[in-house]
């Protein structure tokens, strides 16, 4: 189904943000590939570095952040272009028309002051996919439609604060596919989204993909989510991969001892549980993160060699990769 | 479960005596000001009737803007109803004067979503958990003793003492919320998203906290969350909730294992099962639109706009909740 193709590789990806209270070491060398055509999810919990490690991709850290080391290798068509190495208007070129972003809150990637139909037209405009804004704007008509928008003539013309949360987050989709991108990376699509809208996002999701193949870099915290979309599965811990593996094996076959716990404290609606098992204590800062790896303080396998030495993520199976001494 | 439907009578005053909580045809209508006039209202709450007893953990599920919060405050009387009846213990609560509402305040509490505003962040720990107490002018013998025995009931201890709420992260905050819940001696606790702002796997502690504490102190709660999955973990009875109207009420084993309102099953197929071989495989129902809004709702039964299986009568007649199991009502033309 997928294919063995690289579409995407990310080598030592290193971000720091240099803050009053220290420097920020958001992700440390976080190395991951990326195949065409799969859906490729980064999970973990609050400010592991998910969003991140997603944003850098692009460039799109902002000061007082800074990428302070790594590749990020982008093939098309036979050629490979480091995106880390693209100037500021080389890099825009690929952002928005290649590599699109659909992030969380669809409120503040849309501008309240423009109409939907515009903010549509716009996204198609800059890319020079159309002639005009008002060539767009028609346009505009068809991509809504593709995104289910219920009565996209009329709708066009509305603004942002009239349409629900739902809608605003198909515009935000729609302008994500507006330029047919080959990477679509959704930070959090349906975090802010209820449940019944949530299961229409992910279903449109889903077929936007299959309808232009792309290959879709899924962002989530949530582990239903995760289970439903993912192909592949990287598990993200106080900025660095623990551990990455098909979705199957993640499920099942779990190795570091996070990953397990995450899942044993992931509630099942279809199974009666007695007892959650929790994590003890809570995510470390990443202004002193822990010496040696990063978990060792929360892990009841934690040995001496765990808080000297950093696990490099090694391959332990075909195609799963763990950062564990044990 | 047709035969069954006549009994429904018989068996709610049959099972009032183990009833902490009755609440009857509750309404909350928010007033819309227009610059003279009320324009209308928000009809948050619309008659809502369910019953809690005693020991239990009732969950009350649906989704954003469904009017879980506006029934938990009301309940407490932290807002006035509208309507309705809510009655504790047998003793009608919309009708108390000040005395007995001061003896209810006690008895029945409330934790929130938000473990960063819930807290006085210039009080320490001591102060925080102490103050109830003090608001109530109620006698504590060593109030030292008396907080560290309520902090190590949910987890902290006596090195938390006198620290500050920016000190802890969100799920001590948590805990440190419900020590000062604790220190009223509650019997009953609405316990309104008490995890929504937490990780997973901090969430679990809490939930586990919950749990220990509700046989430990004989409480009884109110369970409100939008995460079913949550929902069936502490929840022994459920209600969902759907734009101001419960749709589906009864055991939570029963309701989870056959859910017959079309709403409660576009609600359960829409979770995501943390399990790629059932949720790649599972078949969706996928429901149309999103929840309109409590201004204006739909006529007849609330969720027909978005219902695969609405009938003529469905726009026209407001469904009733009914008896269709020994502990299960559902208000659908369906059945
Ligand atoms: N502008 C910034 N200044 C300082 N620190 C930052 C900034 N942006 C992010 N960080 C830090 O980088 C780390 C990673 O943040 P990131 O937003 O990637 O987390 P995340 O995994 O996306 O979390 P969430 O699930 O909450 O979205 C966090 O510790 C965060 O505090
Ligand atoms: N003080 C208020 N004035 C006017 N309308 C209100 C007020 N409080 C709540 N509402 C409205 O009542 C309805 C129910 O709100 P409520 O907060 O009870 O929902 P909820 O189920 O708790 O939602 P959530 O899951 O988002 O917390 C919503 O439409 C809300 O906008
Ligand atoms: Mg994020
Ligand atoms: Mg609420």
């Amino acid at each position: 189904m997928i294919g063995t193709e690289k579409i995407l590789e990310v080598k030592d990806l290193t971000v720091h943000f240099y803050t009053y209270a220290g420097v920020v070491k958001a992700i440390e060398k976080v190395s991951f590939d990326v195949y065409k055509g799969e859906t490729f999810a980064l999970v973990g919990e609050t400010g592991c570095g998910k969003s991140v490690t997603a944003r850098a991709l692009t460039q799109l850290i902002e000061s007082p952040g800074r990428i302070v080391e790594g590749e990020v290798y982008y093939h098309r068509d036979g050629e490979t272009i480091d995106l880390l190495k693209l100037g500021e208007e080389e890099i825009r070129e690929y952002r928005g028309k290649e590599i699109a972003y659909i992030f969380q809150d669809p409120q503040s990637s849309l501008d309240p002051l423009y109409s939907i139909g515009y903010q549509v037209s716009e996204a198609l405009f800059v890319h020079k996919m159309v002639k005009s804004i008002k060539e767009g704007v028609k346009r505009a008509v068809d991509i809504l439609r593709t995104v289910l928008m219920p009565d996209p003539e009329k709708r066009v013309s509305n603004y942002p604060h009239e349409l629900s949360g739902g809608m605003k987050q198909r515009v935000t989709i729609g302008i994500g596919i507006a330029n047919n991108p080959r990477i679509l990376i959704a930070d959090e699509p349906t975090t802010a989204l209820d449940v019944t809208v949530q299961a229409q996002i992910l279903n449109l999701i889903k077929e936007m993909k299959e309808r232009y193949g792309a290959t879709v870099l899924l962002i989530t915290h949530d582990m239903g989510v995760v289970a439903d979309m993912a192909d592949r599965v990287a598990v993200m811990y106080a900025g660095k991969i623990v551990e990455l593996a098909d979705v199957f094996t993640i499920f099942k076959k779990p190795i570091h001892p996070y990953t397990r716990g995450l899942l044993k404290a992931v509630p099942n609606p279809l199974v009666k549980i007695e007892r959650l098992e929790a994590i003890p204590g809570t995510v470390p800062s990443l202004i002193n993160p822990p010496s040696g790896c990063r978990f060792n303080p929360r892990c009841n396998q934690a040995t001496e060699i765990c808080r000297s030495k950093v696990p490099e993520l090694e391959e332990v199976e075909d195609g799963h990769f763990v950062a564990c001494h044990g | 479960m047709e035969g069954m439907q006549g009994m429904s009578s018989f068996s709610n005053g049959f099972s009032s005596s183990s009833n902490l909580l009755e609440v009857r045809n509750l309404k909350k209508y928010f007033p819309l000001k227009g610059l003279f006039f009320t324009k209308g209202y928000v009809k948050a709450v619309d008659n809502v009737t369910f019953e809690i007893r005693k020991g239990e953990t009732f969950g009350l599920v649906g989704e954003s803007g469904c009017g879980k919060t506006t029934v938990g405050r009301t309940i407490l009387r932290l807002i006035e109803p509208t309507d309705g009846q809510i009655i504790y213990d047998g003793r009608d609560i919309t009708k108390f004067k000040k005395k007995d509402m001061d003896w209810f305040r006690r008895k029945a509490q409330i934790m929130f979503q938000d473990p960063y505003s819930s807290l006085n962040p210039r009080q320490t720990v001591f102060q925080i958990v102490m103050e109830p107490v003090n608001h109530h002018g109620i006698d504590v013998h060593d109030p030292e003793a008396f907080v560290i025995d309520l902090l190590e009931k949910v987890g902290l201890n006596e090195g938390h003492l006198y620290r500050y709420p920016h000190e802890f992260s969100g799920g001590q905050r948590q805990r440190i919320a419900l020590a000062r819940i604790l220190s009223l001696k509650p019997e009953f606790v609405v316990l309104d998203e008490p995890t929504s702002a937490l990780d997973v796997s901090v969430q679990a502690n809490i939930l586990n906290t919950l749990k220990d504490i509700q046989g430990e102190l004989d409480l009884t709660y109110l369970f409100i969350s939008h995460d079913l999955a949550i929902v069936k973990y502490m929840s022994h009875r459920l209600g969902v909730m759907y734009l101001g109207k419960l749709v589906e009420v009864g055991n939570s084993d029963g309701i989870f294992e056959e859910p017959l309102h079309p709403y409660t099953k576009a609600l359960f197929s829409a979770i995501p099962i943390p399990d790629p071989e059932i949720e790649k495989r599972k078949e969706k129902l996928v429901v149309k639109g999103e929840p309109p809004s409590p201004i204006n709702p739909p006529s007849g039964c609330r969720f027909h706009p978005r219902c695969p299986f609405a009938r003529e009568i469905c726009s026209q007649k407001e469904p009733e909740l009914k008896k269709v199991g020994s502990d299960h009502e559902v208000a659908c033309w369906l059945y």
